[in-house]
């Protein structure tokens, strides 16, 4: 209890000296999945383990990149009620790219700019009400996008 | 201290697959360029523009680029060219080292210690062309070509584009003279041939996605130099506008782009 | 140090169109030799409502452009878009729908 309650006012400590960010400035992030190392894992940690094959998702990407440093991945989902879009590029170090959540307001559609590692199949999985659906589109890759 | 660049970084091949590439890679072309950070290189131009600096704490906004003081609109478009008040051609980052020296007090060597910056801090010359090359986006490219000067400048840089020399014996035309060649995955389009030139030249300056940087023809030139074995040219000298004057002559017509975004 | 941050929104049809631009290293562990230093959160509001929340990773390329599509929209909607990175710093830019 002692330990404790030394342990905060030595937190408080720091973030009064500019030390540690204070919880307003945190955020939700997923960092189980956004560590995940296979795709699998990765949709084991945003809840969405067994996602059906849809035709309801369409990814628009150029067959072929020039540079795995910019590779652009434009998604829409066509599946009434989606309300978040998830996108994996396979053969990543840690494939789960981006998770959006889609409130009132917005339609289920994002185009993001990624890195890609290597030629590999990009996985979206979308969830509309509680059910979970995916495609997959294979871009090729000629020159890697993740080191420095 | 230029540095060796392993014989792999160059590796010239004949693809008879050429056109097939090219549309191969005309997608990923037109999304990257249609979700481009270049944008981000004209707003940190613009606040360059108008930023006082130097000895007389001024803005490059009087700067005359060829339109009149401070008049942007078509500018890039219209350059290389002649300018009276120096009696030379001159082309855009040229012209604004004159503006920077002589509207801002600046010297020489302070204004060009960082001509070419990199990924975490962009140059002057970097942000500067991507706004001012942004300004001219539509307008017809119609480089100087009454004056005596400027005839002088393009005939010099025409010769320099076929000159061979160094220690590969290497021209400009080795690589941009012949249709079909290519380094790795990049078509190396024939510079001399306006059709080719034009959709090339009216995209530079541009951002390179591969290194996140944004490069100017000065840059570019000097680059290829570096690629060719051969001794580094100065900023702004005389061969560098002669050269930039032979492409943006050759290109003449093409409607500018605006900054390219490249891999 | 946050640099330039841009966006435009655009009324097409039955959406808007909102393209936003930020300038960020999204360095990677592999870049930085185990320091990523990333955008991990986005978030998108329309006249101070949350309608996207975007959780990002190291694996979205340098200087992040993204594309999103609003519901109908009116001239002159509020648009506003804010980051906040690994290292705890924010960025945000606002916009009215033209």
């Amino acid at each position: 209890m002692m330990e404790r309650r030394g342990l905060l006012k030595g937190a408080a400590a720091l973030v009064l000296a500019g030390l540690l960010k204070p919880v307003a400035a945190l955020a939700a992030w997923n960092k189980a999945a956004f560590s995940s190392k296979t795709s699998a894992d990765a949709l084991k940690s945003l809840g969405t383990p067994s996602a059906e094959a849809s035709g309801g998702i369409v990814i628009e990407a150029p067959q072929i990149a020039e540079n795995g440093a910019v590779v652009p991945i434009e998604v829409t989902s066509n599946i009434a009620g989606t309300t978040s879009l998830a996108v994996l590029v396979e053969k990543n170090p840690y494939p789960l790219v981006a998770k959006f959540d889609f409130m009132e307001g917005a339609l289920p559609f994002v185009k993001i700019n990624a890195k890609m590692g290597e030629t590999s199949d990009v996985r979206v999985v979308a969830t509309a009400r509680g059910k979970h659906y995916q495609a997959t589109k294979e871009i090729k890759v000629t020159i890697g996008g993740c080191g420095g | 201290m230029r540095a060796v660049i392993g014989s792999t970084v160059l590796a010239l091949a004949f693809a008879p697959a050429l056109a097939q590439q090219k549309s191969q890679f005309a997608d990923y072309q037109r999304m990257t360029a249609e979700g481009s950070p270049v944008e981000l290189f004209e707003i940190g131009g613009e606040e360059l523009w108008k930023k006082p600096q130097g000895p007389m704490n001024a803005s490059l906004e009087k700067c005359d680029l060829g339109k009149g003081p401070g008049v942007l609109k078509g500018a890039y478009a219209a350059l290389p060219r002649y300018f009276k008040d120096v009696d030379r051609v001159m082309d855009l980052e040229t012209r604004l080292l004159h503006c920077m020296m002589t509207l801002q007090g600046r010297s020489r060597d302070e204004a060009t210690k960082a001509l070419f910056g990199n990924a975490d801090r962009p140059s002057e010359m970097e942000y500067l062309s991507a706004y001012i090359a942004g300004k001219s986006r539509g307008v017809k490219m119609a480089p100087g070509s009454s004056h005596p000067k400027e005839k002088e400048s393009y005939q010099l840089g025409r010769a320099l584009f076929f000159h061979r020399t160094g220690s590969w014996d290497f021209s400009c035309a080795s690589c941009h003279g012949e249709e079909g060649k290519r380094i790795r995955m990049s078509d190396l389009p024939v510079l001399s041939d306006p059709k080719s030139a034009r959709p090339l030249i009216a995209t530079w300056p541009a951002y390179r996605v591969s290194n996140s940087q944004f490069k100017t023809m000065q840059w570019r030139i000097n680059d290829c130099y570096r690629q060719m074995r051969m001794p580094e040219p100065t900023f702004a000298s005389d061969a560098t506008i002669a050269l930039n004057m032979y492409l943006a002559t050759t290109a003449k017509g093409a409607e500018y782009r605006g900054p390219g975004t490249k891999r | 140090m946050a640099g330039p941050m841009k966006m435009r929104a655009t009324l097409a049809g039955s959406y808007t169109d909102l393209r936003v631009l930020m300038t960020h290293p999204m360095a990677t562990e592999q870049q930085t030799k185990g320091q990523p230093h990333f955008i991990q959160n986005l978030t998108v509001k329309v006249n101070g409502k949350t309608v996207i929340e975007g959780e990002i990773s190291q694996a979205v390329s340098r200087n992040p452009v993204f594309s999103f599509r609003l519901k109908g929209g009116a001239k002159g909607d509020k648009i506003e878009v804010s980051w906040l990175d690994n290292k705890g710093d924010t960025n945000k830019t606002e916009t009215a729908v033209a």
